[in-house]
């Protein structure tokens, strides 16, 4: 018995001795060998090119005011400080702004979503004739650059009125302008930021899902819409948390409809392009001629942008697994 | 006996509760898109202006067009300007994606860290934040300090790239296209978040059963990814061109004069007309590209 596992083990030394003096053996080795050097320095070089900017953020945030102009100090500062935080949360009024834009984010992302799922849903199933042209509709409303409708929505919502009905009530039409009723509305009737790209996401991953999963649930005495909320939706969670994290990103990033609706600096993204106005004078003592250091001024301004993003990359981190799943499920693939 | 027809079957009924779960999707499309649309084609043939109790119409004709196109000096230029870096970015984006998904796509150690920071941009090249990037102070002086400490600018280093390009005789636009690819790394990375995770999601749904049978045939990994992943992804190459056309003419030079002539200078007609002359444009070279590709296009099914 044990000089049979000796032999096997002779053999299998043999073997590989026998293979290793192979000249082909150490081509194929060699090869792979720098594939992997060759793929781990492409990967973390431009790893390093997408985190660049946020480091740079990060080191710059943490640095005190005295090591600007050390010469010896650039990437790691010598005094760390988080002053830089609180001065900014200060000037900038941040959490309240932060809370501001968290609700309606979250707001603008829940209703987009539900109509959105309800859309994609809608279209994976019925099938008329007709169908295939209001679906060309959710692609028509993905093509269209929404500068082109930006004066007639702006119009729209300074003279608010659906078909009569607000002056019905009040003599004349409301303005919506600089309220978050425009983005509720939008989102709710499914008209926000690339709202089709979402419809267009649901659509394909419903129709990934069997129907005759739906009909079993028919047959067992589930209405349609119990169905649609018992049996669809739980199937639909990865699209779902994709797409409501799409939707919560970008109204949160959103420079353009927030721009064009809200005048006051009342959420993020408006807020940041005012960050620097605001912060000077909020650092330029009242009547006095003293003019902040501009290197200073950047460095806040770092922060600001820095405290802005950081909520979302959070968010990132534990949505992020789902992305590839979702997207591959939905079906934009086939 | 036959039973009496009464009313739809189950599948007829199930077809027409479809349409309510579309309802609210209609009534924003009819409400929120469809007549903005078509007001924004009729301000862009009259002359609008606001007052107090709203805003007054009057028909010009042609005249905002006219004036977009031969009057103003800078709309046309911005425009092409536009379309020629949209022509020379999104090839670049396309293939730059594809070639991170593949890299994605492999197994190695820390796939799921390096998934997550090639994803990353899909949530930070949006809106305000891009914009803020560019001129500010304090990263420029990081960043020329780095530079000092390595010895040379990164200028100079495109330089190096251009003469080796040369010295081995490749064409003078290409090594031109090249070097401003280099240059513009950081602009192409940033955009391309989304195509990436389409491509990988495109590669994982690839049969392992057909790289198994190539390989058994005797072909390379070179040979299976033009015979095998190529086409079986061409379709989601045609996703990706119409995806990067549209990103990138969001935020493009037009959008920002379109908004401008609307909200600083407050000439609504001309700015409706200059948003319709650019969607046309678009319309027709999307139009273009989607014909010349999905002619290429292999389908699987």
């Amino acid at each position: 018995m044990k000089t049979g596992t000796e032999g096997a083990k002779r053999g299998f030394v043999d073997y590989l001795w026998e293979r290793m003096s192979k000249g082909s053996f150490w081509a194929t080795k060699l090869k792979s060998w720098l594939w992997v050097f060759i793929r781990t320095v492409l990967i973390s070089g431009i790893s390093f090119i997408i985190l660049y900017p946020i480091l740079i953020k990060v080191v710059i945030a943490f640095k005190d005011p005295i090591d600007l102009y050390d010469a010896t100090v650039v990437w790691i500062p010598k005094h760390f400080t988080l002053d830089n935080f609180k001065l900014v949360s200060d000037a900038l009024h941040f959490p309240k702004i932060m809370l501001n834009t968290a609700l309606l984010s979250g707001t603008v992302m829940f209703l987009q979503t539900l109509c959105c799922v309800l859309a994609g849903y809608g279209f994976s199933r019925i099938k008329f004739r007709g169908s295939g042209l209001l679906f060309g509709c959710v692609i028509f409303t993905i093509l269209v650059p929404p500068q082109t409708i930006m004066i007639p929505t702006y119009l729209q919502y300074k003279n608010f009125d659906v078909l009569g009905i607000v002056s019905l009530f009040t003599t004349q039409p409301i303005n919506l302008i600089n309220t978050y009723w425009p983005f509720l509305i939008s989102s709710a009737l499914g008209m926000g930021l690339k709202t089709g790209l979402f419809v267009y996401i649901f659509r394909q991953f419903f129709r990934g899902i069997p129907k005759e999963m739906e009909e079993a649930a028919l047959v067992d005495g589930s209405g349609t819409f119990g169905t649609f909320t018992k049996i669809i939706l739980p199937n639909a969670m990865p699209a779902v948390v994709t797409v409501m994290l799409f939707s919560f990103v970008w109204q949160w990033n959103d420079s353009y409809f927030t721009g064009l609706i809200l005048n006051d600096a009342k959420v993020m993204s408006s807020m940041m392009s005012t960050a620097a106005a605001q912060i000077l004078f909020f650092l330029t003592p009242p009547g006095g001629s003293f003019k902040p250091d501009p290197l200073y001024l950047s460095m806040i301004q770092n922060t600001a942008v820095l405290m802005a993003i950081s909520p979302l990359i959070v968010m990132y981190l534990f949505v992020q697994r789902h992305f590839v799943e979702s997207m591959e499920r939905s079906g934009l693939v086939g | 006996m036959k039973l009496p027809k009464l009313g739809l079957t189950l599948h007829q009924k199930q077809k027409y509760k479809g349409v309510w779960f579309i309802l609210p999707w209609f009534a924003g499309f009819l409400l929120l898109f469809f007549t903005p649309l078509i007001n924004s084609l009729r301000y862009s043939f009259s002359k609008l202006e606001l007052n107090e109790t709203g805003f007054s119409i009057q028909s010009v004709g042609w005249a905002n067009y006219r004036n977009a196109l031969f009057v103003d000096e800078h709309y046309v230029r911005t425009l092409t300007e536009s379309m020629l870096n949209m022509v020379i970015n999104v090839p670049l984006i396309v293939i730059f994606s594809l070639f991170a998904a593949v890299l994605l796509n492999q197994k190695f150690k820390g796939r799921a860290l390096s998934r997550a920071i090639f994803f990353l941009p899909v949530i930070l090249a949006s809106g305000v934040i891009a914009s803020i990037e560019n001129g500010d102070y304090m990263q420029g002086v990081i960043k020329s300090a780095s530079q000092q400490a390595s010895g040379e600018s990164a200028m100079f280093q495109s330089l190096e790239l251009a003469k080796l390009l040369y010295s081995s005789g490749v064409n003078h636009h290409i090594v031109q296209y090249l070097v401003g690819a280099v240059e513009r790394i950081y602009q192409i990375v940033t955009s391309s978040g989304v195509q990436i995770l389409i491509f990988v999601a495109g590669l994982q749904s690839i049969s392992g059963s057909l790289y198994e049978a190539s390989k058994i045939e005797g072909a390379t990994a070179y040979e299976s990814f033009w015979k095998i992943t190529f086409p079986m992804i061409s379709p989601l190459i045609l996703t990706n061109v119409i995806y990067s056309i549209i990103d990138n003419l969001l935020g493009s030079q037009t959008t920002k004069q379109i908004q401008e002539t609307a909200f600083k200078s407050f000439q609504f007609g001309l700015s409706a007309s200059m948003a319709w002359i650019y969607f046309a444009a678009i319309s027709i070279f999307l139009w273009v590209v989607a014909m010349l590709i999905s002619k290429k296009v292999f389908y699987y099914d």
